[in-house]
Parts: C-alpha cells; structure tokens; sequence
C-alpha cells in the first residue's frame, strides 16, 4: 500500500504506539484531526519547521507531538501560555506556537493565556473551542453554551448556577497589544479553507517576528456530544456558531514588529525582542556600581589604634525618616573599610510602615556566627519607644546612647553607660535637621563606641552621601563640629 | 571586587554570573529585592526581566525557557512556593534545569515576613505530586547566596534537575561583604534535548508524559538512579567537632547560632560543635555520621521540627539508629529566632539527660 506523505507531519507516528503506524489517537470526525492537518501543512508550506516550536497542552491536544514534525514541550494544564511565554523570550528567532483547548485556555489557564496576551508575548495562540472538556470525559467547560448537556450539566447548563459561555475571542479584544485575533470553524469545507488561511496567517505573524496572535478554532467533538460525525458538525454551525459568531476580531499585521530595543513599544506594536545591553560582563556592571572598596592590607590600616580585638554588637532604633538605617549602614561601611567582618540588618515588612524603624549591626575580627542582636554592646535611641523596648536588654558593661528629648523614665540595668546627646538639637542648631543622624555618628565617635579609627568612620560618613555629593563637605564639617561639641561638653 | 549587599542581591549577583538568561518572578516580601535586582540587572546585560501574573506563571514560564535550553530562574517566599510545587514536578519529570530561591517566611497561611524555616519538607523532599526530588543549597551568608546560587545553576545542569536555594527572610535582608566570582560560567549546552528552535533540535521534545505504565517506570526508574547518583554532590560543613561531646546540627540561619552556641559552650568548658549540612538533598548523611558518631545530638531550627526529623531518620539510615532517637531539638516558630542563651540551656540539659 502507498503511503501518502502529510506535508508537516511525520511519515509516521511512533510516538503514538498504535498498531498501525498511521493511526491518530482522535476519535472519528473529531475536529483537532482536521486542525492538526491544516496547522502541520502551514508549519511546512512556510518552511517553518526548522524553527518552529510547539508547546502542547493537557487536554486531547496532548499529542500533537505524535503528529507534528517539529520540536514540542509539552506544558503543564492550563499553563501552555505561560509556558509559551517562556520559550518565546528564550528563543526570540523561533516560531513559538501553542495549541490549547477550552478547559485548558478558557478555565485554568485563562489568565495565563490573557495576560501574555495583554503583554504582547512573540507567540501565536491556536485555541480550540469544542465547548467542553473532551479528554477527561465531557464536562461542563467555560465555553459551554446555555442548556448544553455535559456530565456536570447532565440537566443542561443553566446560566442561573454556572453563568453564560465565555467569549474569549471578544475578552482579548479588549487587550492592546495581539496583532491578530480570529474566530473559525472546521465544521465544513468552506470553513476549512478559510481556517487554513487564519493558521497560515498566525504562523506568518510568529516568522516575522510581529507578536501575539490569537486563533479560536471552534470544533466539533462527536464522542462527547453523544453525537455521529456529521450531527457534531451541524451542532458547531448551527447552534455553537449562534453563540460564538466567527470572524476577524483584528489584523494589525501589515504593522512593524519588535525590534532589538529597550524602548517602550508603541500601542498596537511588539514586544522587544530583548533588552539593548549596556554593559559586556558582569564584572563591568557591577564594578560600576561597587562602593568604596577595603584599601589592599587593610588590616594595617589603623596603625597606631588597637584593632579591633572582639565582637560588638550595635542596635540603632528610632523613628523613620530620622536616618537610623543609614547611621547602621555608616558603622557597617566603617568596619568593612578595616576589613572586619560586619553585617547590617533592618527590621523589615509591616514593622517599617509603623513609624519606627531599627537595625542591628554586628562587627567582628571574626567570622560572625549568629546574626541576631539580642543584647547589644551598644545602643543608639533616637526616640522614646525604642529606647522603652530594647534598653533593658543591653548587655552589662555596655552603653545606651539617647537624643535628649528621649525622657528616660527608667534607667538602663546595672554596668550600662548611659550617654544623653543632643543630636536632634544640635543638628537643628548647625541648620541640617535631617543630620541628627551625623550627629550620634559623632556622639559613637566620642564616646570610642566602635572600636574603629575615627578615620574610617569619617571616610564611610562620606561615602554614605555617593549619590549626592554636594552634601558630603557639609556632612564632614558638621560631623567634626559635633564631636568637638560634644568633647567640650564632656571636658 | 566586593560589594556591601543584600542577602537577595547576592543572589542576583550569582544568577548573573552563572550565565542566568532569564528571570521570571511575581514580588513577595522577604524575597522582593530579588526581583528588584534581577529587573535592575538583567537588562543591564542583554537578559530577560519578566513580571509575571502569579507564581504558577513564574514557574511555568520557566517550563518553557528551560524546555528552549536557556538557565532560568525565579524567587519568592512559602504562599508562591507553595504555588510553584505543580511546576516543580513537571520540571523534574521532564529533567529540566532551573533555579528557584525560596526566602522562607513565617506561615502557615499567610503567616508572616518574618525569618522561619517551615518549608524545609517541600523544599528539600519535593513539595509536588510524584516521585522526583529536587537538589536544595541551604546557604547561610550573603557570600553563599552568591556562590550557592552560582552553584545551584551548576547543579541543575548537570543532574538536569530543577534546583532550589533555601534561605530565609533574616538573611534575605541582611547586608553582608560578598566577594564577586572570578569568572562568568559559559553558557550549558542544551542542544541534546532541547527545543531551541532551529534545524538540530526539531526532533526533540521535552515532556513529562508516559501514558504507558511501564514506560513511566522505567522513567521513575531512572530519575531514582540518577538521585542516588547525586550523592556524590552532598556537601556538609563541621566546627569544632573532632572533640565534641555534643554536635549542634542545624542549617542555614541556624548553623550560624550554632556556631555562636558552640563557642559559648567551649567558654563554658563544654566540648561542643557544630554539622551544618550544606546541601539538604542530597543529604550528606555519611559526613552527619561521621561528625556526630557517639555524640549528643542537638538540632537547631527554626520550625517544628522537620529539620530534627530528617537528621533523625538520617542517623536511623547510617545504621545509628539509637542515636537517632535520642537527638534533641531546640527551636522556635513563627518568626522568632533561637536565642543563644536558650540553645545554650537546651544543650546543657540534653547533656544532663
């Protein structure tokens, strides 16, 4: 017997496991058969099957792998949008086609399905509406029409319990970003032919790199209308056709596609095929956007001071917007200078929106263990809250250093220094309210709280104002004028 | 080159350099700053940034670039993990590469932002239907962040495996000193099995699907094999063990209090040290018998005890099977951290026990 060549397909299908090397798994007048033919010889008559890559659905469409010859990734339920969105961005010079049915796109995957199309993603969508679930047995889909009997409808769907069909042809129209939206029909030869053309268009679309396509294809599905092949068909024209008229929804493709540009695409337009870059390598950005870095040997340093010889741990709380993060930051950058060990961490989430905010700072010769600082060798209160919640844990031998205007109900436990600064005064007073924050840098400086080179502090100050560098002199000149103040007032 | 980051910068920093092309990701605290990096930086280089609708997008979005044989990845936190466990399952039965970085959160449920280790069990067992396995990095610095991120894309191209980085929030927001990698690694290649879209690769198919039963044994066969296998990749880090009375076993967050606690211990004249098992699967369950053999045991972590469970079926595994029953566990929930001072106690008492 002669075997006749299917333009597309495979000459046969091992994959399938049939007996026969040509049988197909679809049942008799089945429309994926008809559409699997048409989509098979559109991808060849193109000369599209080097390039194209089919991402398969779950749903009787699964199989297209068997048939297709091209290569197939065969996505999760409902996620072959998704999964399609993948292989497009990978792959911008491939055809990327995925084939879904109505329980798959229209139910599970919808907003998959509807926000690639929203985002314009490089792929054509081959949608086929038969109006209800066909592999797993016949159930009601989205797509059902009003007194359909399914076998979740088995008294018909009543749109008084499960809502009216979805429309997703004219939903997507809604969108900017699809080039070409399209209802047709396999039910008969006309409307064959003029499917034929639809799914040549959608794979043109994805040759020339336009964008998003989306082609419902409504299909009869004998088996589970209970119906022969040609009453299936009938039911596809007369009464699914009623419901989900066909049509060209939109054809924007006579318009350009995407191009290599990180510019925003223009309405109506493509997506870029991927971001211009700006740099060559990693090692080029990210020492773009490095800070200062530990001078080699920096360990010798602060010649001349001891270094370091143990862990400390600092708490800085207070109210947001007072700079407490920043000064954390400042001692964490210091201690980094000296080549120490050190972390910084904020307290996060919900907690930041509430008006207060701390962080913790650890510094050490060594490798630094356990993050947290439970009992801090130092304390920095910028307001009364703070100072109410975390004084009593400070460690014996250490010091809390608080604004003046922090009324101290309470003293701190016993072998805990207690320095008042005042930090938010003084930076009025020097016309910088927003530097109370330098202020209690200085008061730490005074105090010889860090156990770092007054040096280092000074340098990390600094380069806490990288991006504005006009306030660095200021920053430095007030920063020396409150350590003297503050020096005088201990004097 | 060093940089002062975030814990989730880090792990952009190491995305980057592994040769990572694509980032898909939905935002949710504590692990946003990774998305915030990944659509600072990609794009910086050339590579993809894509905000996707939800998590189940996220991760089946990285069905398909994977499938196209590029290295991916996301991140997120419990809710969206919890989400992604579906599309785990399809990566690993269809054999494919991607990262995935979960900064734990406090749950069940909505939870909190707050550091926990609750998801240790979906993390490290594969949270989704059937029997695969994922390989799962527990970093426990910025600087690991880096490198096991570097690392996790390494291993999920050469097991062909979806691979998960397992932090939690504290070290997710945490600023530490990272030191960058030397070198980019060159791009994989995919092209055996890939569908990339050109003439080599038209007859490939990436699919998790065997509708015959034997045929999906034989597969489960396999990817059984090659877990077993994978046990040449178990890393673990010991302290102090050599003469340890009691062995602190905790990983990631925790491994650091227990390295604090075992120090305070020694100035307490307590012989104590620490296991931390650096990939949790695969377990490195011969180094936990080796370093713990006739000691005490002690878990630190900070969930209900799933940890404590894993190292007890370990040691019952090793064939030490009356030590497993006496490991003992201090932790805290919810997101709360272990205080020194009370694994400190908790160690005193089990040695008194």
């Amino acid at each position: 017997m002669k075997t006749i060549e299917q333009k597309g397909m495979y000459r046969e299908f091992p994959r399938c496991g049939k007996p026969h090397a040509r049988t197909t798994h679809y049942c008799p007048g089945c429309g994926h058969g008809i559409v699997n033919k048409l989509v098979a010889e559109a991808c060849a008559e193109l000369g599209l099957q080097d390039r194209t890559i089919f991402v398969d659905p779950v749903g009787c469409g699964v199989f297209t792998y068997y048939y297709w010859d091209a290569a197939h990734i065969s996505a999760a339920h409902g996620r072959a949008s998704a999964a399609a969105t993948g292989v497009a961005r990978a792959r911008p010079g491939a055809v990327t086609i995925a084939y879904q049915g109505d329980g798959d796109l229209g139910a599970i995957g919808f907003n998959n399905a509807f926000q690639a199309a929203s985002r314009g993603e490089r792929f054509g969508c081959i949608f086929i509406n038969n109006s209800l679930y066909g592999m797993t047995g016949g159930q009601m889909a989205p797509t059902t029409l009003e007194g359909e009997t399914t076998t979740t409808t088995p008294y018909g769907r009543d749109p008084a319990l499960t809502g009216h069909p979805l429309h997703v042809c004219e939903v997507f129209n809604q969108l900017q970003a699809p080039f070409y939206i399209a209802r047709v029909s396999v039910a008969d030869t006309k409307r064959i032919m003029q499917a034929k053309a639809a799914i040549r268009k959608v794979f043109e679309l994805q040759r020339d790199g336009k964008g998003y396509a989306m082609l419902e294809i409504l299909a009869p599905c004998p088996t589970n209308f209970r119906m022969d092949a040609q009453k299936a068909a009938r039911f596809c024209i007369d009464e699914m056709e009623r419901e989900f008229p066909l049509g060209v929804f939109r054809d924007r493709s006579a318009q350009a596609g995407g191009e290599e540009s990180a510019a925003a695409p223009a309405q109506g337009s493509a997506l870029a095929v991927r971001p211009v870059p700006r740099f060559n390598s990693c090692a080029e950005l990210f020492s773009a956007s490095a800070g200062a870095q530990a001078a080699d040997g920096a360990p010798e340093r602060g010649a001349g001071m001891a270094r370091l010889s143990k862990e400390l741990r600092f708490k800085f709380a207070g109210y947001g917007g007072q700079g407490i993060l920043s000064l954390g930051l400042c001692v964490a950058e210091a201690a980094r200078l000296e080549n120490l060990h050190t972390l910084w961490f904020p307290s996060y989430g919900p907690e930041q929106r509430g008006g207060s905010a701390s962080c913790s700072v650890v510094v050490s010769p060594q490798r630094i263990g356990a993050p947290s600082v439970e009992h801090p060798d130092v304390l920095v209160c910028m307001n009364q809250p703070s100072y109410e919640r975390f004084a009593a844990d400070v460690k014996p031998g250490g010091l809390v250093i608080v604004d003046e205007t922090v009324p101290v109900a309470k003293e701190p436990p016993e072998g805990v220094r207690l320095r008042r600064v005042p930090a938010i005064a003084m930076a009025e007073e020097f016309g910088v309210p927003k530097a109370a924050n330098t202020m209690m840098l200085a008061a730490l400086k005074v105090c010889k709280a860090t156990g770092l080179a007054d040096a280092s502090l000074e340098e990390a100050l600094c380069a806490s104002f990288k991006k504005k560098p006009q306030l660095i002199e200021k920053n430095r000149e007030i920063f020396h004028r409150a350590a003297k103040a503050l020096e005088n007032r201990n004097a | 080159m060093t940089q002062f980051v975030k814990g989730n910068e880090a792990v952009v920093m190491g995305a980057l350099y592994a040769g990572c092309e694509l980032y898909f990701g939905y935002p949710i605290t504590p692990a946003s700053e990774i998305a915030h990096g990944a659509a600072k930086w990609f794009p910086m280089l050339g590579r993809t940034f894509v905000q996707a609708e939800c998590e189940t997008a996220s991760i089946n979005m990285m069905f398909g670039a994977a499938g196209a044989g590029k290295l991916c990845m996301t991140a997120t936190s419990g809710p969206g993990f919890s989400l992604m466990q579906e599309g785990l399952s399809y990566l690993a039965g269809a054999e494919l590469p991607a990262v995935v970085v979960d900064v734990m959160r406090a749950g069940p449920g909505l939870g909190n932002v707050y550091p926990e280790q609750g998801d240790y069990t979906p993390a490290v067992k594969g949270g989704g239907h059937g029997n695969y396995q994922v390989f799962t990095l527990a970093p426990a610095s910025a600087q690991e962040m880096c490198d096991f991120t570097m690392l996790a894309f390494a291993m999920a191209a050469k097991w062909r495996t979806p691979a998960i980085v397992l932090v939690d929030g504290l070290q997710g927001q945490m600023m530490e000193t990272v030191e960058l990698p030397e070198n980019e690694t060159p791009a994989p290649d995919f092209s055996s099995w890939a569908a990339e879209g050109v003439a080599a690769t038209r007859g490939n198919l990436v699919k998790s699907i065997y509708l015959d039963a034997a045929q999906q044994e034989e597969f489960n066969i396999h990817l059984q094999e090659k877990y077993a296998r994978m046990q040449e990749d178990a890393r673990a880090e010991t302290y102090l063990c050599e003469d340890a009375e009691l062995v602190l076993c905790g990983y990631g967050i925790s491994s650091r209090i227990a390295r604090t606690v075992a120090e305070e211990l020694r100035a307490q004249g307590i012989a104590a040290g620490v296991f931390r098992p650096v990939t949790l699967n695969p377990f490195p369950r011969a180094q936990l018998a080796d370093a713990v053999r006739g000691r005490k045991v002690l878990a630190i972590e900070l969930d209900a005890g799933q940890f404590a469970d894993d190292i007890r079926l370990n040691l019952a595994k090793a064939g030490l099977g009356a030590q497993a029953a006496d490991v003992a566990m201090v932790h805290r929930m919810g997101g709360e951290v272990v205080a020194v001072e009370d694994a400190v106690a908790a160690a005193k008492a089990h040695l008194a026990k």
